[in-house]
């Protein structure tokens, strides 16, 4: 049972970080996607330490309204402090980051966050943290809290691209058109922010600061290598993300390692293979073209 | 609700104390660390702004992620803590990660920024899954490896110090010999070529460089927020200086600097891990810096603004009465506030404000009805008038604009036209004595130059 609460929770992570992911590559914003993984980490332990609750509201709240702060701020040292883009979303995101980590060390114990869970998340411990439905005595145990948060998440995300369909393929592949068409882009960008805000948040439980940045781009990235339009490649994204978990849980198994590490690890081999073979296909077909040449 | 507590409460008396030992060495080791983390904060600032001119700000990131494999990989052959394993290992690791970053855009579709999130995050993973596999593992002195993931200036061995100052003097060293070059190269990379610098191996050197200082600095600063100690000191030492020089020189004391401080707290708390403290510090004079700094800063900026509009509205004032001034056929010259706002769109706070300063710089006096210009005003007045005009005739002559679309583009130039450019027009424009809406266009006085030499200068350079 426990085995596939982790499963379950590792796969709603995985295909929600890919289908927002889609997006980042397709605007160039894979860096955005880093940023914002790192500073949500601020925002939980603020959001913590404000309110002292752990309830999702607060941590979607606090995270949202940080990650936000750091696609703004990032912005805002671009245009008027004159840096290029990616150096000012450097600076900010170690930064915000620095003050997470530094806040976590400091309340250390209290925060029921250490270094360790920023970087691995625990998806290990994720089925023992369950939440009660009722009273604490008789309550019905619905479910890891983990479970629960990222399948809000993939709801809102899901929900999100299909209704915004239309509006988020103009405003990814024709900025300027979009604009001429009286569609708010300013309101995308941040609305699409805020989807990554809250998929990071909401797999900051199982997998960790930094590892989702790794599910949100590499099966992005794989899926951008083969898919021939934005539909495909949010299928094929989320294919890709499904398929690392799998393979990803069972190699963790086998070496006994981290399985979030392994889930990330198992993505970025599964587009090496990708690779491999677009290459070989393009050697193949180069050497088909030039014997044709030949012939004639 | 329960308060939070620091873990180890701050006794000011006790942090004092500790303070002042940190600074007699009692300890030789704090002082080596000191030394260790001065060298290191100076020479991957002044890397990391080589990175930053070429425009890849962020490859310490990803080159910092993409050590760990290599580092945990060394430990898993060799199950030894040698420095020098180590550092071999995650420069190997690292130098994959940086192919792979040049690899991926140049060959398939993938962009730079997704190429280097892709390998940052895919090294990293690696890396976290080798960790956890050596946890696993029945060998000695397996922990403490982790702590390069935040970096702890407290836990460095007497060996890790003395491959840090080896390492950090060879960059610096480098980057001395090659100073040249390097900038060259980091401009204009083609015109290097051009001239025969082999630039693809500099190149190498470079990443070379920037690898080695990276993995260094893992064991003070750590595998996470080493980007920002490659790149917080250049952004800021750019707020304050052009010169590349001056900007290297700058970079590394703010690299030294922060140092310093994220040393000392590392002492006062050993459970602190540095890295963050070093990145809080240099974020700290970065966002100064950005508000303050003398030539670039936001506040410079915007009082150059605010002096700029201020000047603009004064001008304009002098232009509408000298238009004021003309319509009375140079007759009358006193004019009240309504007669100015009938020419000139103002809020009346403003303009009285504006007007109060004419008269500070004698550019008016107060009158009868109001307000009129001295000889002073009317000389400037006469000359902006005289501008605005020529160079409505230029541009209606020589661009074949017509009359009605000239005002607003001479609105604005007239505050900015020096004393040259309106020789050059005139020259340009020999024989009109007219605008093209049929004014006349005033006659520059032949003696103003040498009779009010300051007042000139001030037009011209305020």
């Amino acid at each position: 049972m426990n085995d596939i609460w982790i499963i379950a929770t590792a796969s709603l992570v995985a295909i929600s970080s890919a289908l927002v992911g889609v997006f980042l590559i397709l605007r160039r914003q894979a860096l955005m996607g880093d940023a914002i993984s790192h500073s949500v980490l601020l925002g939980i332990v603020l959001a913590y330490l404000i309110t002292d609750s752990r309830s999702l509201t607060v941590m979607l709240i606090g995270a949202v309204f940080i990650g936000l702060l750091t696609a703004w701020l990032s912005d805002t040292l671009h245009k008027v402090g004159k840096l290029q883009s990616d150096a000012s979303i450097g600076i900010v995101f170690t930064l915000f980051f620095a003050i997470g980590v530094i806040l976590v060390s400091l309340y250390a114990g209290q925060v029921d966050l250490d270094q360790e869970c920023v970087l691995y998340g625990e998806i290990a411990f994720v089925p023992f943290d369950t939440i009660i439905w009722g009273s604490t005595e008789n309550g019905v145990d619905i479910g890891p809290r983990a479970f629960w948060a990222i399948g809000i998440v993939f709801l809102i995300v899901l929900t999100s691209i299909v209704v915004g369909f239309e509006r988020l393929k103009t405003v990814t592949f024709h900025p300027s058109l979009a604009l001429s068409l009286g569609i708010n882009v300013v309101f995308w960008h941040y609305f699409l922010m805020t989807l990554v805000s809250m998929t990071t948040v909401a797999s900051f439980d199982a997998v960790g600061a930094i590892l989702v940045v790794a599910l949100l781009v590499i099966p992005a990235s794989s899926a951008y290598l083969v898919a021939s339009s934005l539909k495909s490649m949010l299928w094929i994204a989320a294919a890709y993300g499904q398929a690392s978990v799998l393979i990803g849980y069972a190699m963790a198994f086998w070496l006994d390692s981290s399985i979030s590490a392994s889930i990330a690890v198992m993505a970025g081999l599964l587009m090496l293979i990708t690779i491999i073979v677009l290459e070989v296909q393009k050697k193949v077909f180069g050497k088909q073209v030039k014997a044709a040449l030949k012939a004639s | 609700m329960e308060h939070f507590t620091l873990l180890n409460p701050i006794n000011p008396a006790s942090t004092w104390q500790l303070l002042i030992e940190f600074w007699q060495f009692n300890d030789m080791n704090v002082l080596w660390v000191l030394i260790g983390s001065i060298l290191l904060g100076i020479s991957a600032s002044v890397i990391g702004s080589f990175a930053f001119l070429r425009r890849r700000s962020l490859i310490g990131d990803a080159l910092a992620h993409a050590a760990l494999p290599g580092v945990m990989m060394a430990f898993i052959l060799f199950q030894t803590r040698d420095p020098l394993v180590m550092f071999l290992g995650a420069v190997t690791s690292s130098f994959i990660g940086f192919f792979i970053i040049d690899w991926l855009p140049k060959n398939t579709k993938i962009k730079p920024d997704a190429a280097l999130a892709i390998t940052l995050s895919f090294f990293f993973a690696l890396g976290l899954m080798l960790l956890s596999f050596i946890q696993g593992m029945e060998v000695e002195n397996k922990s403490g490896l982790d702590k390069i993931l935040f970096g702890q200036a407290a836990a460095m061995t007497q060996d890790d110090i003395n491959l840090l100052m080896v390492v950090t003097s060879f960059i610096l060293i480098s980057v001395v010999l090659f100073f040249q070059k390097f900038r060259l190269i980091a401009f204009n990379a083609s015109f290097a070529r051009s001239l025969g610098i082999a630039v693809n191996r500099y190149e190498l050197l470079l990443a070379l460089l920037i690898v080695m200082s990276v993995v260094v600095g893992l064991q003070l600063v750590g595998v996470v927020l080493m980007a920002a100690v490659l790149l917080t000191p250049v952004a800021t030492a750019r707020l304050w200086s052009d010169q590349l020089k001056n900007i290297l020189l700058l970079a590394g004391a703010v690299g030294a600097l922060s140092a310093i401080i994220s040393t000392q707290i590392s002492y006062l708390a050993p459970a602190m891990p540095t890295g963050p403290w070093m990145v809080v510090s240099l974020s700290t004079l970065f966002f100064l810096s950005l508000l303050f700094a003398p030539k670039n800063g936001l506040i410079k900026r915007y009082l150059q603004q605010q002096q700029l509009r201020q000047k603009v509205a004064e001008e304009n004032i002098l232009r509408t009465l000298y238009k004021l001034w003309e319509r009375t056929q140079f007759e009358q010259n006193d004019f009240s506030i309504t007669d100015i706002q009938g020419l000139r769109a103002m809020h009346t706070l403003d303009l009285r404000k504006t007007l109060k300063l004419l008269c500070r710089k004698q550019m008016l006096k107060e009158s009868a009805h109001g307000f009129r210009l001295t000889d002073m005003g009317l000389e400037q007045a006469t000359q902006l008038t005289r501008r605005h005009r020529l160079w409505e005739n230029y541009l209606n002559e020589h661009l074949e604009l017509s009359p009605d679309q000239v005002h607003s583009q001479a609105e604005r130039i007239e505050h900015i036209l020096t004393l040259e450019q309106e020789k050059q027009l005139e020259e340009e424009l020999k024989d009109s004595r007219q605008d093209p809406h049929g004014n006349l266009i005033p006659n520059a006085k032949k003696t103003k130059t040498p009779a009010h030499p300051s007042k000139q200068a001030r037009s011209l350079s305020s």
